[in-house]
């Protein structure tokens, strides 16, 4: 697939939407006041103030971010906003009714952090938007990017700056002021990627060999010298694993990496390759480490006594299913469950605080929002003519869905249970305003895939000059 | 490139519809199960304002919620238990971060949430009323209950006994000693005070905490002489007057030798001696031989029919609604170690319900009915949710078998016999007495097993002094006596 066929015109029409944006964040401004109003009224029988004072500041921070669109990327999609409105407010309203259950005191709960991030977020979406007229241009930055997202993995491991909480080095901190690195660097890996497998993609789709078994292809096999990037890739997931015993963010930027490698060279070997050593890589780890069978325990044996009074056992994750089993098919109502009683029921846990207040009925409803959030970044990078916004839209994409699969599928026991952020849910100022970035790229992305060509100006003389 | 980016979409959408399927699974499938879960401490912390329902003994409540809010302040109801220490082992206590006993496992009736509740929960809904938990009413009998316990407090030994209705399965008592007020763990005003008292509890080295009778586990000693004949007469078609090498001094070809410990030593004056006289004076060398004769295997598997667990299953699926731990008759090959299995020795551990079990198996022409607790259920209208209706958990021996073993269990009540002490005026008292070595310088075990009336069973009992240190006849049988005479006299 080394040539691109222009694109059906259809896949992203040239229309703005702008109004029908609109109506979308007027109606998520109204379900995050909702979901305030509600929680008030089952934790103490009243309309909280904080539904107008929060739900109005939320609604026009959203208003002023559509109306910058309207001006600075006017064919964006209108889908992508309301979709991460829709998540960020129902992660604000969700954590003030924890704060507010928690604090026992409705009127003084806050969630002015989570605003305030949400605020700056949002300025570096807008600014993003701004100056980037051209997405193209990272292309440049390779190896800055990769530098940057190699340092930003690394700097938890820095001795003094790295701070470690539940068993994994997530967080640098300075002056009381926490930031989980990883966050950003998974955007940078994203860019650095992109830009990388582009100009190798024709080499890394060589194949050498065929593995036969049979008549039947198996897998073709690439040169030798050209795994090169893949063991890098490796090397750095796993030396990552190791040292910050953080296997969430190992998992997700390795997954990123295998996924955005797929869609480079379209070969499945790769990604066949990359699963097997990275599975190899974690038996290895299960036998060298305590902490990794400690944490293979607790996915298979969660509910085994021993294993839940464990230090560091599987209580939390319990706890979370336990929540989640009172939520049960329609949910407690906002406010009506216990889930502040989940542990990092704001953070790590939204997702099973979200599930006992809004059921499984809920929990549906905001993993469609993510997902249409995740197919509309798909369809940009469908939509795009150059390669490397085709890459770089898929990868965010697909980062924030494995981002989700990841946290969600260590509550539910698909995978075992691992520290993550929810995007645009939980509580935490680096996944925020990472998150807000990504959306900025996409919207810029949709903004430049959608837009009309410029009409050819007539009258002006036979020939004429374009500038970039 | 179009082609691997929609596969990664397909992928995506994978990623999701996996994450959906499991949520199901959790959030729809597997919600009561969880919440049911002895890990959800939520079950005992949220459900203070609700009123819970009783547990019931005889006519009276000996568990129940009194509301205890003043004035205005939200309701709040403490759980109170009646009883002192006698209930606690079955009952349990329905602390603020768990619970035990008929607590734990009838919890989702007791506080209403049960599916087999929701009906009338929403009936309650509808009308206005305060929902309320269901009533669940035991099998325990008071007078059979007390006689153990009293009996146990006057003796100051350690140990269980356990009281079942033959024909039914139904607990009538089931005593472990020493034990706790439960009052003193389940205050929710001072809720320091009440942890404090559970954490003195756990670190008591009696355990108070333990139920003897149905979570620990004794060398039966003697009284596992009746699996051992029931093996003869089924396997060896042997009878009441069949003959069985009796030596005073049993040797074996490796290991130590076996002694009686009948007075003098001797059994028969060192002659065969009958099956009959074996158990009536419960004759160490001609058993250990009877063992050795049919084999290990049949011992095994006479075990195994009275309720024994065999040794590759790791837990018992005996639920009575409290959980039974198994007990163990292994398959022995060598002859020293087999010859003492025979006679409840060496690897041949059992729990009081066990020997209960087979006492009652052959009380009742060989059925060992499923032990039960819980008689009944019902809604706060006294109306019935759910009743046991009794269970055959296995056939033990034929009913021929079962009444050779009950004319011979009736000669340990008569005269001569090792058992006297258990006799009860103008009643056939069928019995076998057990004094089980342990080994580490610690007294024996004192046990004994029967019951009463012999042709008309009402009761079977076993009961077990942990190191006593005396004999069963001594010990263990007066208290087993008065347990049965709380029913048949």
């Amino acid at each position: 697939m080394s040539t691109t066929a222009p694109e059906a015109p259809t896949a992203l029409p040239p229309v703005q939407r702008r109004n029908a944006e609109l109506v979308l964040i007027g109606v998520t401004v109204v379900i995050t006041m909702g979901a305030m109003m509600i929680s008030g009224l089952n934790l103490n029988g009243q309309v909280p103030g904080a539904m107008w004072g929060y739900g109005l500041i939320f609604g026009a921070m959203a208003l002023a971010t559509h109306v910058a669109l309207r001006f600075i990327a006017p064919y964006a999609d209108p889908l992508i906003l309301p979709c991460a409105l829709f998540l960020n407010g129902i992660g604000v309203a969700m954590i003030w009714r924890l704060d507010a259950a928690d604090s026992g005191d409705i009127e003084h709960a806050g969630v002015g952090m989570q605003l305030i991030w949400t605020a700056v977020g949002m300025v570096m979406c807008i600014a993003l938007l701004f100056f980037l007229k051209e997405p193209r241009v990272l292309q440049r930055y390779t190896y800055i990017s990769a530098l940057a997202a190699l340092v930003l993995i690394a700097l938890p491991m820095v001795p003094g700056l790295g701070i470690s909480e539940f068993g994994a080095r997530r967080w640098i901190g300075f002056g009381g002021f926490t930031v989980q690195p990883s966050e950003f660097a998974k955007i940078a890996l994203v860019v650095f990627l992109s830009s990388y497998l582009v100009t190798k993609r024709q080499v890394l789709s060589l194949a050498a060999r065929q593995v036969k078994i049979g008549r039947f292809k198996i897998l073709d096999l690439p040169r030798a010298r050209d795994f090169m990037p893949m063991v890098v890739g490796w090397v750095a997931a796993i030396g990552l694993l190791v040292i910050t015993k953080d296997l969430g963010t190992s998992l997700l930027l390795f997954g990123t990496f295998l996924a955005m490698l797929y869609v480079a060279t379209q070969r499945s070997s790769w990604v066949i390759i990359g699963v097997t050593l990275f599975l190899a890589a974690a038996a290895v780890a299960f036998r060298l480490f305590w902490h990794f069978r400690q944490r293979v325990d607790i996915w298979f044996y969660a509910y085994d006594p021993d294993v839940y009074d464990r230090l560091g056992g599987s209580a939390q994750l319990v706890q979370g299913q336990i929540g989640m089993a009172y939520g049960g098919i329609f949910g407690t109502g906002m406010g009506g469950g216990q889930a502040h009683h989940i542990f990092a029921a704001d953070s790590d846990f939204i997702l099973a605080s979200l599930a006992e207040d809004l059921g499984l009925t809920g929990v549906m409803a905001i993993l469609l929002v993510v997902f249409i959030l995740v197919e509309r970044g798909m369809r940009i990078a469908l939509a795009s003519r150059e390669l490397f916004i085709k890459m770089l839209a898929s990868g965010l994409a697909f980062v924030m869905c494995f981002q989700v699969f990841v946290v969600l599928g260590g509550l539910t026991r698909i995978i075992p249970l691992t520290g993550m952020t929810t995007p645009f849910l939980a509580a935490g100022g680096s996944a925020l305003m990472a998150s807000w970035l990504m959306i900025g790229l996409l919207l810029r992305m949709s903004d430049n895939a959608r837009r009309p060509a410029p009409q050819a100006i007539q009258d002006e003389g036979a020939t004429q000059v374009i500038r970039r | 490139m179009n082609t691997p980016i929609r596969r990664l979409s397909v992928f995506s959408m994978i990623l999701f519809g996996a994450l959906m399927l499991q949520l199901t699974w959790i959030q729809g499938f597997q919600a009561e199960a969880i919440r049911d879960d002895q890990l959800n401490r939520r079950q005992y912390t949220e459900r203070l304002t609700e009123q819970r329902g009783p547990i019931v003994i005889g006519e009276d409540n000996v568990a129940f919620s009194t509301d205890i809010s003043e004035g205005d302040d939200p309701t709040r109801f403490q759980r109170e238990y009646a009883g002192g220490a006698m209930y606690t082992p079955i009952v349990g206590a329905f602390r603020s971060f768990g619970a035990s006993g008929i607590e734990s496992t009838e919890n989702s009736l007791l506080d209403g949430s049960d599916d087999r509740l929701a009906v009338r929960n929403f009936r309650d809904v509808i009308t206005g009323r305060e929902p309320e938990g269901a009533r669940v009413e035991l099998t325990i009998v008071p007078a059979v209950q007390e006689a153990g316990f009293n009996a146990f407090q006057e003796q100051g030994f350690k140990g269980a006994a356990v009281a079942i209705e033959p024909s039914t399965g139904a607990v009538l008592g089931s005593v472990s000693y020493p034990s706790y007020d439960a009052n003193d763990v389940v205050s929710i005003t001072d809720g320091e005070q009440a942890n404090a008292n559970y954490v003195e509890l756990e670190n008591d080295p009696d355990q108070p905490l333990l139920n003897r009778a149905l979570r620990e586990r004794y060398a039966p000693g003697s009284t596992f002489k009746i699996v051992t004949a029931a093996a003869a007469i089924e396997h060896l078609d042997a009878g009441p007057d069949s003959t069985m090498d009796a030596p005073d001094t049993l040797q074996f070809a490796s290991g130590p030798a076996l002694p009686n410990a009948t007075p003098g030593g001797t059994c028969n004056g060192g002659a065969p001696d009958t099956l009959a006289n074996s158990i009536k004076i419960s004759c160490n060398t001609s058993f250990a031989n009877w063992a050795i004769e049919m084999g290990g295997e049949a011992l095994a598997e006479q075990s195994e029919a009275f309720g024994f667990t065999p040794v590759e299953e790791d837990t018992s699926d005996l639920n009575i609604p409290l959980n039974v731990i198994p007990s163990r008759s292994p398959v022995e090959a060598d002859d020293s170690i087999l010859g003492r299995a025979g006679i409840g020795q060496s690897n041949v551990e059992s729990t009081p319900l066990q020997m209960a079990m087979v006492a009652a198996g052959v009380a009742n022409s060989g059925e060992v009915m499923h032990p039960y607790l819980v008689d009944s259920v019902r809604d706060s209208d006294r109306s019935v949710v759910t009743q046991t209706s009794p269970e055959v958990y296995s056939q033990a021996t034929s009913a021929s078998t079962a009444a050779t073993l009950t004319d011979m269990m009736v000669l340990v009540t008569g005269p001569g016999g090792s058992g006297t002490n258990a006799a009860i005026d103008g009643v056939d008292v069928a019995g076998k007495t057990g004094t089980a070595e342990t080994g580490g310088g610690l007294g024996t075990h004192n046990w004994f097993i029967g019951f009463a009336p012999a042709d008309d069973p009402q009761i079977a009992v076993a009961v077990v002094i942990e190191h006593g240190g005396g004999s069963g006849g001594s010990l263990a049988a007066p208290i087993a006596r008065q347990m049965m005479e709380a029913v048949v006299l």
